[in-house]
């Protein structure tokens, strides 16, 4: 800062003779650029003000023991509660995480320690384009492959496209977080003769496991809210499921339905739903942050 | 023993691989299933099916046109409302709060905070506070002093393309600010230092020598963005009324191809959804080029500059 500002002091340098009045110009544009610079993290920082209040303020009321534990009713009677929605939510995340956990960490071991080999570069492509894909086609997809072969909607295949969105974001965070271990490690392991599966299983995971477990519990976290593809394959119902290959209800299901809904108290329970989704995801979210989540770099974060 | 050691080596390879394959394979069984899924459609309206103008399943008239043209306006919106808005955070928080590490990171973390709210969960705020708000204080003053241009001369209930966009622009800009913020992140530090000795402004310093080294990757986040304004479904689906429009109009209502499956995949049968699945195809292809193109241009960037071993 020091030499910048004794340079403004002493007037513009260029082409020697210019009139002070462009110096005073150039500070002129300066200080407009950082006030707009401010204005607009003012306005990208209000919705999220914004909206958490009004979550808060619109869901508090509604929630109590009851809402939590209770079926749905009737659209206008009361006692309604959305414990099936909290359960369905609950049994196909676990579902997709199953699924994906193996085979998305596979994928980023592979993309980190076979860097260089044309398997990882084109499938790590193909991951991140995966990452940005719209979650309904993946929906779609899943309601081509189970749901018309099956002819039931399921909590099977919700948790089956909830997979597929999770897969390419533990992928990457796996990927990222064990480029993150210092190569030496390897070195000192394969010095010692261990063997290669065994340097990557032992060394290499044991040391980047902060990170690839905060991948997984942010994947998780952005399943618990995916709608799109769950309206395409899980459905919804009024009732607790009584297996995996019936039509379920989940949170966010819900929180579209009744939020569209003509009636008071659906759309009162929407929001008491979305207060305990909203609950759940910044609590994974914000644990992730500030306990395991500081080695994640910058490209794994931009995915969420 | 050597042999032991080969083959544990050998499942560990296998196994991964295999993972990594399966990656390749959904994006292949994506386009493949959901041209299965399609063909009946593809079959029956060829490509009269891209440019028709008119969707009325009552009929057997199903033409994209009108949600192509919806989600091409909202994007633009969302866009225009959302890069500047996203730059600006990216440069506050990578350019102005070098010295202040702690605050820029705090900062940071709400803006990811707002790209982890659900969509579902804009679209709630989006139908009982954003539309009376926007509809109350911007569109009905646009609409009453500027109703002569034809983007307002639509009276506005709310539900409506312009919504619609404003919704995308607030989803869009984390994601943006995020991939921005780290771009500007990997501009050498010297780049910056010699526009410094020259004599330059903080502004100046920004503007000739930053913004022009990262402007591949800047425009990486660009078409990023653009991609998830693409594909958003639940919150526009909330927002935007649902209703077919070719029109200039910013206060008509709209549809887009993601709000369209998502508002009528339930109620429909045989040709119908084979038609929507047609649609679903065509936002496969437009994401997978966008985001192909963000990658390439993200990866340029970028590349080189990660801990490589």
């Amino acid at each position: 800062m020091e030499h910048r500002l004794s340079f403004e002091r002493a007037g513009p340098m260029t082409k020697s003779n210019l009139p002070s009045s462009i110096s005073l110009w150039r500070k002129i544009v300066n200080k407009l650029m950082t006030v707009l610079v401010i204005v607009a993290v003012i306005l990208a920082v209000i919705p999220l003000v914004v909206i958490l209040v009004d979550v808060f303020i619109k869901g508090g009321p509604a929630i109590n023991i009851g809402f939590l534990i209770h079926l749905p009713t009737a659209p206008n009677l009361p006692g309604g509660g959305i414990a099936n929605a909290i359960v369905g939510s609950f049994t196909m995340v676990g579902l997709a995480s199953l699924i994906s956990v193996p085979i998305g960490v596979g994928a980023g071991i592979f993309f980190s320690e076979w860097s260089s080999s044309k398997l990882s570069t084109i499938s790590g492509f193909m991951n991140d384009v995966l990452t940005g894909f719209p979650s309904i086609v993946l929906g779609l997809f899943v309601f081509v492959i189970i749901v018309l072969t099956s002819k039931q909607f399921s909590a099977f295949a919700g948790g089956v496209a909830l997979s597929f969105v999770m897969i390419p974001i533990i992928a990457r965070t796996t990927d990222e977080s064990l480029k993150l271990v210092p190569m030496t490690l390897r070195e000192a392991s394969m010095a010692l003769g261990i063997p290669r599966w065994k340097t990557v299983l032992k060394v290499v995971i044991s040391t980047g496991k902060n990170g690839l477990l905060s991948g997984i519990l942010l994947s998780v976290a952005r399943a618990t809210g995916e709608t799109a593809p769950l309206l395409l394959t899980a459905a919804t119902s009024s009732y607790f499921a009584k297996s995996i290959f019936q039509p379920t209800a989940s949170l966010t299901v819900l929180i579209y339905n009744y939020g569209t809904s003509p009636y008071a108290t659906w759309q009162t329970q929407a929001w008491g739903a979305a207060l305990v989704l909203i609950l759940i995801m910044l609590g994974l979210n914000l644990l992730v942050k500030f306990t395991i989540g500081r080695s994640l770099t910058g490209n794994a974060r931009m995915e969420m | 023993m050597r042999f032991k050691l080969l083959r544990g080596d050998t499942i560990l390879i296998i196994a991964l691989a295999a993972a990594a394959l399966f990656i390749i394979g959904l994006v292949v069984g994506l386009a493949v299933e959901l041209y299965r899924g399609s063909a009946p459609s593809i079959v029956k309206f060829g490509p009269s099916f891209l440019i028709g103008s008119k969707w009325e399943p009552s009929r057997d008239l199903f033409g994209a046109l009108p949600f192509i043209y919806g989600t091409l306006l909202t994007s633009a919106i969302a866009i225009v409302i959302g890069f500047p808005i996203s730059l600006g955070v990216a440069v506050f928080i990578s350019e102005k709060l070098k010295s202040h590490q702690t605050f820029g990171y705090l900062l940071g973390v709400i803006v990811d905070l707002l790209a982890a709210v659900p969509s579902v969960i804009y679209g709630l705020w989006g139908v009982f506070i954003l539309i009376p708000f926007l509809r109350d204080y911007v569109e009905k003053p646009l609409h009453n002093s500027l109703g002569f241009i034809p983007l307002f001369s639509t009276t506005p209930f709310g539900y409506d393309f312009f919504t619609a966009g404003v919704i995308l622009a607030i989803m869009i800009i984390p994601t943006m600010s995020a991939v921005t913020r780290d771009v500007l992140n990997v501009v050498p530090k010297s780049q910056r230092e010699a526009m410094y000795s020259l004599g330059a402004t903080d502004w100046e310093v920004t503007q000739k020598s930053v913004l022009p080294y990262a402007r591949s990757g800047i425009f990486g986040a660009f078409v990023l963005g653009l991609g998830r304004a693409f594909g958003e479904t639940m919150a526009v689906t909330m927002v935007i009324g649902n209703i077919p429009h070719i029109t200039s109009n910013l206060f008509s209502p709209g549809a887009t191809l993601s709000s369209l499956i998502a508002n009528e995949f339930g109620e429909s049968s045989g040709i119908y959804k084979s038609a929507l699945i047609e649609i679903g195809l065509v936002l496969f292809f437009v994401a997978l080029l966008i985001n192909a193109l963000a990658r390439l241009l993200l990866w340029r960037m970028t590349r080189g500059t990660q801990a490589k071993f």
